[in-house]
């Protein structure tokens, strides 16, 4: 292994999202040396996608607010599924966070007496959310890669980490390539923070970026790392279906707020049908549940939608507005709004479940190894509010920072394991020019699309069992899956190989935890389960690594005896 | 649905040539869509750079018909229609392969400029007319188009003496803000070579967030640097305050 590139540090962190560039800063501030992997160019990461705010109690607009009710509404939000002192660390800390933001350079938008301005959100009973413009995610990545590149911390770009590497059971390091060149690289940690974000890009029509293939559930899984709430992927009920450019892109609820009206192939206002009193204004779990049936029963749009129409509204009224969709439509859709109807359906939004953590360190169940962001599990429960991911990242990207660094001082540079790296290049190099035939650019297509008709928005036994037995044969071809290309450079064909087994890891863990979960709660909806049940309401579903097979387990959700209190009495309040 | 003819550029730092493919296009297709049917049918090692495909991340850049854009934001149909389309790699910067260039040297610019250095020990308070301000800067994607067709970079190569519209930009955001305390007029001059800059205004035209590169931020910075260096009264001062 002499010829390969070793570099070793105290932290590494992979990921260069908010919650990998958070953890990367405080590991750097507690004295680590510490490295930043990502798979992309510093600052592109899918939190750029993030809109809306960042959630914080300041209490700015709303003297009222307080961690409490951010706590409550975190936690009625998440179906009671949560782990209740993630929900607590994040309410309680998150304002200071976001003052830190500011003292790093990060602008946001005023009040009049010139502090940070709160806007309101879905689910947050006062106006919580810190912005700017609609750009927020865009200002906290920019802010903190600032921050970061001030901190002493290396950065490796558009570098993919396949392997983590284990010295008896204690994570101790990884193995990658470099994008631009193919050649392969070592790590070699004190201890290491995953922090990849979600696998949006398991389904079709999807608002993630290439990016997202659930790396860090699979490089934790293949670690050994337990799993939690894998079933609960939220989606939202309105997203772009056509053209092909914007599939999935997010069409705002302020549409049916406006008074847009949703209507089938025939032209029937189908909301009459599914909830005759507020119609297009239901939940939405609820129109998203009407429209899935809508396409499902052959009444959809001709590109798998159903038609949201405005167009029965004054022109002047859906321009000021909705003057955004306006311009969405009419820029990429070619659609006038205000003349035609639009074509909408669910898209794929964002992973609660993940890896499962120490609520105050971040580590998983593998010694040396920790999560944060989109790929640890537990804040969110069965559903998570907007403007809750942003203010998530840094709470508990910094406490996992820290305690990876915390955990890995005074460790001197781990021995790596030749034979493991052996494999892990093994295993890359087959993918370029072994004897396999199977060509991931289909095997991708096929899975997106096993997941995207079976383990939607809407499941039932029969849809969720196919697919399980679906996902088990192509994980089966994925092992003999090879680039059309031998090339190392740059080669995307090659890339999608190993991202393509991850995805398969979620996936199966997805659909499997789906399975299981008998009720319907929050982001997960079983046709063949529609209520809460009891037991449900008590567990979530742990995904362990049993050999090479998988093991779930429902396990009792984490609580807090102190928060009790404030738990049953919003559970009351809910009830009158 | 109709035929498209595009004509990529394959290749690497050893050279390249423009390849064509045909793809149906279906109505309202960009040109990144085009760009990744033709991986995933028929040039499935093409190397291509894209992420949000939303236009809020700045991955996707490309000079397309020899103008520089993001693939994800440009339509097929916007384009001429009898025509091939051409899409190659940035020419401000070194080809890795195919449409990817190496974009190192911008991090590296970065890593140059001292970072926000607040007052201490004093109210954060800023008021909307500041946020907006540097806003304008601050919704900068780093696409880089603005540093590949400044022709101080793109024709005349000068990377070592000159800092490029994008950090001009972002060395306007952090002068513009209310609480810093550092100065780089400096570093903006003898570094960031400032002055090469003479105004033809090419990076604005080809800002996808439609930032007025040079009006709000390049032109200010020049005032500014004249009003602290050149003006007779504060170069005097400046003198005394150093014996």
């Amino acid at each position: 292994m002499a010829s390969i590139e070793r570099h070793d540090y105290d932290v590494v962190v992979i990921g260069a999202g908010g919650a990998g560039l958070r953890a990367a800063i405080a590991a750097a501030e507690e004295g680590a040396r510490t490295a930043l992997v990502c798979k992309s160019l510093l600052g592109k990461a899918h939190t750029v996608m993030a809109e809306g705010g960042v959630a914080a109690a300041l209490g700015n607009v709303a003297p009222d607010d307080n961690w409490r009710v951010h706590f409550q509404d975190t936690m009625f939000g998440g179906k009671y599924l949560n782990n209740w002192h993630m929900a607590e660390l994040h309410a309680k800390e998150a304002p200071d966070r976001v003052r830190e933001l500011e003292q790093w350079g990060g602008v946001f938008d005023r009040t009049p007496d010139r502090k940070m301005s709160q806007r309101a959100f879905g689910g947050h009973t006062h106006r919580r959310l810190v912005h700017i413009g609609d750009r927020t995610g865009l200002e906290l990545l920019r802010t903190l890669q600032d921050k970061a590149v001030h901190s002493g911390i290396d950065v490796f770009m558009e570098c993919t980490i396949t392997r983590l590497l284990k010295e008896g059971e204690r994570v101790c390091g990884a193995v990658g390539y470099r994008r631009a060149d193919g050649n392969f690289v070592t790590f070699g940690s004190g201890a290491l923070v995953l922090a990849t974000g979600g696998a949006g890009k398991c389904w079709r029509i999807t608002s993630n970026s290439w990016e997202c293939t659930g790396d860090g559930y699979g490089l934790a899984f293949g670690a050994g790392a337990d799993l939690i709430d894998m079933e609960f992927v939220q989606f939202h009920p309105t997203g772009m279906v056509w053209p092909p450019g914007v599939v999935g892109l997010l069409v705002t609820e302020a549409v049916r707020g406006e008074g847009g009206i949703l209507r089938n192939s025939t032209g029937e206002r189908f909301m009459e049908r599914y909830d005759p009193k507020r119609l297009e204004l239901s939940t939405r779990d609820v129109v998203a549940r009407a429209i899935f049936t809508e396409v499902k029963e052959g009444r959809g749009s001709p590109h798998g939608g159903v038609f949201l129409d405005v167009s029965h509204l004054p022109a002047d009224t859906v321009r000021r507005k909705l003057p955004s969709m306006y311009d969405q439509f009419m820029e990429l859709a070619g659609v006038d709004i205000t003349r035609g109807p639009m074509e909408v359906g669910p898209t794929c939004h964002y992973f609660m479940g993940g890896i499962r953590v120490n609520a105050e360190t971040g580590a998983s169940s593998v010694p040396g190894l920790f999560a944060t962001g989109e790929c640890s599990g537990g804040m969110n429960g069965a559903n998570r509010l907007g403007g809750n991911s942003l203010s998530d990242l840094l709470v508990f990207g910094r406490r996992a920072g820290q305690g990876a660094a915390h955990d890995a001082a005074d460790r001197g540079a781990p021995q790596l394991d030749d034979a493991q790296i052996e494999d892990a290049i093994g295993e890359m190099t087959r993918y370029r020019s072994g004897p396999g035939t199977e060509d991931p650019y289909a095997l991708h297509a096929e899975l997106q699309a096993t997941m995207q008709s079976d383990v939607g928005i809407f499941r039932d036994e029969a849809g969720l069992s196919d697919a399980v037995e679906h996902l088990d044969g192509l994980a089966r071809r994925a092992a003999s899956v090879r680039a059309a290309v031998a090339k190392r450079e740059y080669n995307p064909g090659w890339h999608l190989c190993r991202d393509l087994q991850n995805m398969l890891i979620v996936s199966r863990a997805v659909a499997r935890a789906a399975l299981l979960r008998h009720e319907s709660r929050g982001a997960h909806s079983r046709l063949d389960f529609p209520a809460y049940d009891d037991y449900w309401s008590e567990h979530n579903v742990v995904v362990c690594k049993d050999g090479d097979g998988v093991r779930l387990e429902p396990q009792p959700v984490p609580k807090t005896r102190d928060l009790i209190p404030l738990v049953e009495q919003r559970k009351e309040a809910e009830r009158t | 649905m109709s035929t498209r003819t595009l004509q990529l550029w394959r290749g690497d730092a050893s050279g390249g040539e423009l390849v064509g493919y045909e793809i149906e296009a279906e109505t309202g297709m960009v040109v990144l869509d085009a760009v990744l049917a033709i991986q995933r049918s028929q040039a499935k090692d093409l190397a291509v750079r894209w992420n949000c495909k939303a236009a809020k991340c700045g991955s996707c850049s490309a000079e397309i018909n020899g103008r520089p854009r993001l693939m994800c934001k440009t339509r097929l149909d916007h384009l001429p229609e009898h025509e091939p389309i051409t899409v190659e790699p940035l020419k401000a910067f070194p080809v890795i392969r195919d449409l990817v260039t190496d974009v190192s040297w911008n991090y590296e610019v970065n890593k140059r400029i001292p970072p926000f250095t607040p007052r201490r020990d004093v109210e954060w308070s800023i008021g909307q007319d500041d946020v907006d301000r540097m806003s304008e800067f601050r919704k900068c994607i780093e696409c880089f188009l603005c540093q590949d067709v400044c022709h101080i970079l793109r024709d005349h190569h000068l990377h070592q003496s000159y800092f490029g519209p994008r950090f001009l930009v972002r060395i306007a955001s952090l002068e513009m803000h209310p609480l810093d305390t550092a100065d780089r007029t400096g570093l903006v001059t003898d570094e960031g070579g400032l002055g090469l800059c003479n105004i033809t205004k090419c990076c604005s035209e080809v800002c996808p967030e439609s930032i007025h590169i040079t009006d709000n931020a390049i032109i200010p910075l020049k005032e500014r640097v004249v009003d602290r260096r050149y003006d007779p009264l504060i170069k005097l001062l400046r003198r005394r305050r150093r014996r």
